[in-house]
């Protein structure tokens, strides 16, 4: 991201000026987080601390009490062994179905694939909110409310991966190169699996973390498709968890606190790859 | 080997693709397109077709044209925070680009964009919270009274509203940063030359050349706000099970006739509203883009 050879401004590095900038952006940045940071504080709190004010950043007392109090009463990590799976399967299949399409709308010239391409795109424009009920009403048909598959079936594609991977299969698989291995006698499906999969990995990764990121937020469709303590996602199952009446906010917390930071830490981990998928798409429930 | 015909592989492997999408996509959305003509309730045998009179209904609906204006005041309550307040952060992090703290920066202000949408906003209920939050002492130390945020009705659109432009700020400044990188530093420093001072140069060079970018970043934000759910689900529902002021946004009230109503056609009727909102949208700004190429 950054380009240490290029400073692209006119504010010299150390100037007063420059400081003074970096003063308000790190007061800003350290807003951004401070109701993240209150979140696991508190899961951390003592109810008397809980109540404090000034509220403390660092607990005086730190306990885990809250943390076990949650796993006691909650499912809590099944709903996150629920999302993980939901997550890893709904990634491998936006992955794999975005790869082949991707490629064979980029490298092949049927008379119908632009139909084709331009359908998928434009499905790409509405919200899954406007599908989600017809959808729903075929989940409850086939008696798939509260399985796994159910709740994939919203989940399995993705056009913007079928428009990225074709956009990087136009731009960056040279034809010569499939036309080398045909010619060598290879078959399609060799080509693809063991030539073109390979030097997509860059635009695959970024497109797993994204998927996966979707699929891990997800909020309206778990919660119509999941009615069954057992079923939920993380998601949903915090969001009742929080309606509930005897709940306090050390629970509260812990149990947001347990779900946001493994979440926080992956991404900022995946940031480079996020920020790539992210910058070519506006998705987000 | 050269016997098989070359359009198989290509059919073959796009054909399971295609089923899903078929079933998925475009099934459902022509299925929410027809159902909005017909008056049904899920269990009755009985589907009548009606016509528009569900989009008739829906005009003088009290829930309905609620949670439409509560849903366009909190889009373009976002839009105006996070276009200025993105374009200024992103602007600063690139006056500090290349310095190891700008990835400090980055971060932070991008962070709360990719967390979960629960926790996040279960996060700042509690700032909110009349009782015990932070944001009620804070204010009671400039004398103000507490306010109860998450119950009064136009409150907690402000609420709302804050949470949403947290979340969407990171993203902002996100693409205003690319946008920015793109700005030829020749432009720079002939403004420079020209004896403007760095603050001008941002806005009689940048901003200009950013417009598109704006734009773009203008309708996504629109976009996702008026698909927001989870975030009003999580701010309306009391703590302690009181009955918090609900934020009727538009999903909301379209899951509610659906699935607590049970009026199929009516709900189908309202997504198709969202669905005209967002290709309004959309349309717009294709148009504009265009409009900028010819002239």
């Amino acid at each position: 991201m950054s380009d240490p050879d290029h400073p692209s401004s006119d504010v010299d590095r150390n100037t007063p000026a420059g400081l003074a900038i970096d003063v308000v952006l790190f007061a800003i940045g350290l807003m951004m987080l401070l109701p993240l940071v209150f979140l696991i504080s508190n899961a951390f709190k003592t109810p008397p601390e809980l109540l404090a004010w000034p509220p403390t950043i660092i607990p005086d007392q730190p306990t885990l009490e809250n943390i076990l109090g949650v796993l006691h009463e909650t499912p809590l990590l099944r709903w996150i062994g629920n999302t993980l799976i939901f997550a890893g399967i709904s990634t491998a299949s936006i992955v794999s179905t975005s790869a082949i399409a991707g490629y064979v709308l980029g490298k092949f010239d049927l008379p119908w694939f632009p139909v084709v391409f331009g359908v998928i795109i434009a499905t790409s424009v509405v919200p899954f909110e406007v599908y989600m009920i017809p959808l729903y009403l075929n989940v409850q048909a086939a008696g798939l409310l509260n399985t796994l598959p159910g709740l994939l079936v919203g989940y399995l594609v993705m056009s913007f991966g079928i428009f990225l991977v074709r956009q990087y299969v136009t731009t960056s698989i040279p034809d010569e190169l499939l036309e080398a291995a045909r010619v060598d006698g290879a078959g399609e499906g060799w080509i693809f699996l063991r030539i073109v999969l390979p030097l997509m990995r860059g635009p695959l990764g970024a497109l797993a973390v994204l998927a996966f990121f979707q699929a891990w937020t997800a909020f309206a469709w778990p919660l119509v498709v999941t009615t069954n303590k057992d079923t939920y996602t993380l998601e949903v199952g915090l969001a009742l968890f929080q309606t509930g009446f005897t709940v306090d906010i050390g629970h509260l917390s812990a149990a947001a606190a347990v779900a946001l930071v493994p979440s926080a830490l992956f991404f900022s981990l995946m940031r480079r790859n996020f920020v790539r998928g992210v910058a070519g798409t506006g998705l987000k429930e | 080997m050269r016997s098989k015909p070359k359009w198989l592989f290509p059919v073959v492997a796009l054909v399971p693709v295609l089923g899903l999408y078929a079933c998925l996509r475009v099934y459902p959305i022509a299925e929410t397109l027809r159902l909005s003509l017909f008056k049904w309730n899920i269990i009755s045998r009985r589907k009548p077709f009606v016509g528009l009179d569900n989009f008739v209904e829906l005009m003088s609906d009290p829930l309905f044209l609620e949670a439409i204006f509560n849903t366009t005041i909190v889009a373009f309550g976002v839009l105006v925070i996070t276009i200025p307040v993105g374009l200024a952060l992103a602007a600063l992090i690139n006056s500090r680009q290349g310095l190891r703290r700008s990835g400090f920066y980055e971060t932070s202000i991008f962070l709360p964009h990719v967390v979960s949408l629960v926790p996040a906003a279960m996060a700042w209920k509690w700032i909110f919270d009349a009782r015990l939050g932070p944001l009620n002492a804070l204010i009671g130390w400039f004398g103000i009274p507490a306010q109860s945020w998450l119950f009064d009705p136009a409150l907690s659109l402000v609420c709302l509203i804050v949470l949403c432009s947290w979340q969407s700020i990171g993203y902002a400044v996100l693409i205003f940063l690319v946008g920015l990188k793109n700005v030829p530093e020749a432009l720079y420093e002939a403004a420079r030359l020209d004896g403007a001072s760095s603050f001008q140069a941002f806005r009689y060079v940048a901003i200009p050349l950013l417009k598109p970018v704006m734009l773009y970043v203008s309708v996504i934000t629109l976009i996702s706000s008026y698909n927001i759910y989870a975030q009003a689900f999580v701010l309306a529902s009391d703590v302690q099970g009181a009955p918090g002021h609900l934020v009727r946004v538009l999903v909301l009230d379209m899951l509610e006739n659906s699935f607590r109503n049970y009026r199929v056609g009516y709900a189908a009727a309202e997504a198709v509203v969202l669905l005209v909102i967002v290709l309004v949208l959309t349309g717009a700004q294709f148009r504009l883009f265009r409009d900028r190429s010819r002239a």
